[in-house]
């Protein structure tokens, strides 16, 4: 007895670290995921403008975009090969039971990503081989690959919050249905919802660094291309995110009420249910939110009388921890996403009106900031459903801790991920702040058959322009 | 049957990986050794260019061997990632860095930064590899308890682990030298083509050694794989030892047709002779 629950805590101490650990590496891998995701397609409609209108300025874009596609999908190839490793090296619980399920969603994602590097790798060095319009089409596959790794990333995510398609006996798996398991109950709103954000983010992203530049006065045609081409994509899927984002949201109050009620501080099942905004939960009550009666229930139902399942409907070990960080970052993402709508609606009616961008100095301001925004918003989703399934990570199969590593020392790896993905983060970035200086100093700084390596060392012009 | 299968897809993607992650992992050794900023930048060039193009779509091969053993083996492959943890984390930070330190190299102009994602690229080579080949070496000598166990020293530290290490850098450094003495040879550029026929010859020449002295410890520490390799795997390992001594030759006498082929086929023949009956012994039937 004694040693069972000595044996018990030692476990439950692996559980933080390695849910810290987890969420650290895919916070990370999800920014380039979005990269790999999206990238492909803004770069290819650049190219398709470049080609189609013999537009010179849009083919450098598309082909600087493309140097910097290349940078991102090889970080982004080696931090998801991490991932792979966690799923056993963190949760070796959940693989021993269900890795013949989750097989089925990270095999098809490996086929799509093999291709999606091997045409990657075609596009990247048929920029002075290929003829224009048969270089264009070598970066189709990419784009369509980069979706099909998407929805098979997702097909994994969604199972777990909708387990489904496979028979268990004796707690082991003995028959598994690929097509139930890929396309699970949350597939149909989770996996749009992940590639939306993907476009969101690369487009906002993209779009903030060009912004910047015109905010600092560059006006010129090719800042006003590397604003509009990803900002227009970005805002055009911006209102239907929204209406995605809230077809989910009514879905899981449906499939996960728990997760739900956590979302929208729902103490008590009932009907009449207020909605908060902002506020904190402690102890079953809610500090500085604002409180908008009956809201919750409308939002659910369409009608007051709605009933809405509240966190009393589990014994409170099964409810998910950390209940405001959930509700706030459930707001967070809401918020955002309209910010961006905004800026969206604002570029809209300047065009409308006058067929150009807007020359407002607060605009710009807003469309550097869309850039972040769009980013935090999709983490912040991140959090609200993983945070929100705990404390099961297959829900209502198996628990968290049941999946976790008996190993100790998780605070270790931990710790090293941390140091690594801080370096590797900081070296990403300055990596692209160089290539901009580059680009910056005019195309003669850009050799056409990538940069020689490694040249003699007194051939090499001491460089004051180093990043810090 | 179904176990004869995966297991078979298994070993395909094993032979890939080995073969062709295999030399871009010796492609960063000989960076690593490849000296100074001048004296290593035309070998250090040639393997940025080989290496360049290819070195994504060969590492997927990796991702579909751990894909395949989960979903084909998932109490073994939670009995490996538990009890081997540690040298598994170190191959995941390598491959972190390595990749990492690859794709910012070229990006980079200035030669202390370069230097400094060259050494993370080319040091991580090695040690990634290494590591991996302990985890094998663990499984081979039956190290490995079935169920969650702890993570343990002795399970990836015997002389069968650390020989197996030893053996997979060695590998890495023949084929990569193999690969790109032919590639210089296609170039025609034959002060390279020499300078990586002559390490092809000494890497080929270790790893046969190091296999030799592998196949002496599976003797006492795994007698039943050790008489798998003997008997049923005879073959193959006549044959693995034929092409390393077929390749020896070839560069020798100085020719480099054929040499690719026959560097593959003496790898994958040792990966088929050791990992064949590993798979069908040491891996529980899928449930």
């Amino acid at each position: 007895m004694h040693v069972t629950h000595v044996l018990a805590v030692a476990i439950g101490q692996q559980v933080v670290p390695a849910r810290a650990q987890m969420a650290t590496t895919l916070g990370f891998h999800i920014i380039l995921a979005c990269f790999g995701i999206a990238f492909p397609t803004v770069v290819l409609v650049t190219e398709f403008r470049g080609l189609s209108r013999s537009d010179d300025v849009a083919m450098l874009l598309a082909r600087r975009w493309s140097q910097v596609l290349g940078v991102l999908v090889a970080v982004g190839a080696v931090t998801g090969t991490m991932l792979s490793f966690e799923m056993g090296l963190l949760w070796p619980g959940l693989m021993r039971t269900y890795g013949a399920v989750l097989g089925v969603p990270f095999g098809f994602e490996g086929i799509f990503f093999f291709l999606e590097a091997i045409f990657t790798g075609i596009y990247l060095y048929g920029w002075q081989r290929l003829p224009g319009w048969i270089h264009f089409y070598t970066g189709i596959p990419i784009a369509i690959t980069g979706l099909g790794g998407a929805v098979a990333v997702m097909a994994a995510n969604s199972w777990m919050n909708q387990p489904g398609g496979f028979t268990l006996s004796h707690g082991k798996v003995v028959s598994v249905d690929p097509w139930q398991v890929f396309f699970n109950k949350a597939t149909v709103y989770e996996t749009p919802h992940m590639i939306l954000a993907a476009y969101m983010v690369v487009g906002f992203l993209v779009a903030a660094v060009y912004a910047a530049g015109i905010a600092r006065g560059h006006r010129d045609r090719y800042h006003r291309l590397g604003f509009g081409i990803p900002f227009t994509i970005a805002a055009i899927l911006t209102p239907v995110q929204i209406f995605v984002g809230d077809t989910a949201a009514r879905a899981i109050a449906a499939q996960q009420p728990v997760k739900f009620a956590a979302i929208e501080y729902v103490t008590r099942t009932g009907r009449d249910v207020s909605e908060y905004l902002g506020g904190f939960y402690v102890n079953g009550k809610v500090y500085f939110g604002l409180r908008i009666p009956y809201a919750d229930s409308l939002l659910v139902g369409f009608k007051p009388s709605t009933k809405v399942t509240g966190l009393d409907s589990v014994a409170p070990a099964l409810r998910p921890p950390a209940i405001t960080l959930i509700h706030l970052s459930f707001d967070a993402m809401i918020g955002l996403a309209f910010l961006l709508l905004l800026a969206g609606l604002w570029a809209l009616w300047t065009w409308r009106r006058r067929h150009g961008l807007p020359r407002q100095r607060w605009f710009w301001w807003l469309a550097i900031a869309c850039g972040p925004a769009a980013l935090a918003a999709m983490e912040c989703g991140w959090i609200v459903t993983e945070v929100g399934r705990q404390p099961w990570v297959v829900y209502q199969l198996m628990t968290t801790s049941q999946a976790a590593t008996t190993n100790g020392g998780v605070i270790d790896s931990l710790t090293a991920v941390i140091i690594l993905y801080a370096v590797l983060g900081v070296a990403t970035l300055t990596i692209l702040r160089m290539l901009a200086r580059r680009w910056r100093r005019g195309p003669q700084a850009e050799p056409e058959a990538g940069v020689p390596y490694g040249p003699p060392a007194e051939h090499h012009e001491p460089t004051d322009r180093e990043p810090a | 049957m179904i176990v004869d299968v995966v297991g078979g897809i298994l070993l395909a993607g094993l032979t890939l990986y080995a073969a062709l992650g295999g030399a871009d992992f010796g492609g960063g050794l000989w960076d690593l050794l490849a000296g100074g900023d001048r004296r290593g930048r035309a070998p250090r060039q040639l393997i940025d260019d080989t290496i360049t193009p290819v070195w994504e779509a060969n590492h997927v091969w990796l991702i579909f061997i751990l894909v395949i053993f989960w979903t084909a083996f998932p109490p073994a492959f939670a009995a490996v990632m538990t009890a081997a943890a540690l040298p598994l984390w170190l191959a995941a930070f390598g491959i972190v860095l390595r990749g990492a330190g690859f794709a910012f190299r070229k990006e980079v102009e200035a030669l202390h930064w370069q230097r400094l994602f060259g050494a993370a690229f080319a040091f991580s080579s090695l040690i990634v590899p290494f590591f991996m080949g302990t985890v094998i070496g663990a499984i081979a000598s039956g190290r490995v308890p079935a169920g969650l166990a702890r993570t343990d020293l002795a399970v990836w530290t015997g002389p069968t682990s650390l020989l197996i290490g030893a053996l997979f850098v060695a590998v890495c450094a023949y084929l990569a030298a193999v690969f790109l003495t032919q590639e210089a040879s296609r170039r025609g550029d034959d002060r390279l083509r020499r300078y990586f026929a002559q390490r092809a010859a000494v890497a080929g020449a270790v790893s046969g050694a190091l296999a030799l002295a592998t196949l002496v410890e599976i003797h006492s520490s795994n007698p039943a794989l050790f008489h798998g390799l003997t008997h049923r795997g005879l073959a193959l390992v006549i044959v693995s030892a034929a092409c390393g001594l077929a390749v020896i030759g070839l560069l020798a006498t100085g020719r480099s047709q054929a040499l690719r082929p026959l560097s593959v086929l003496g790898v994958a023949a040792v990966v088929w002779a050791g990992a064949w009956p590993s798979t069908r012994r040491c891996c529980p039937a899928p449930a």
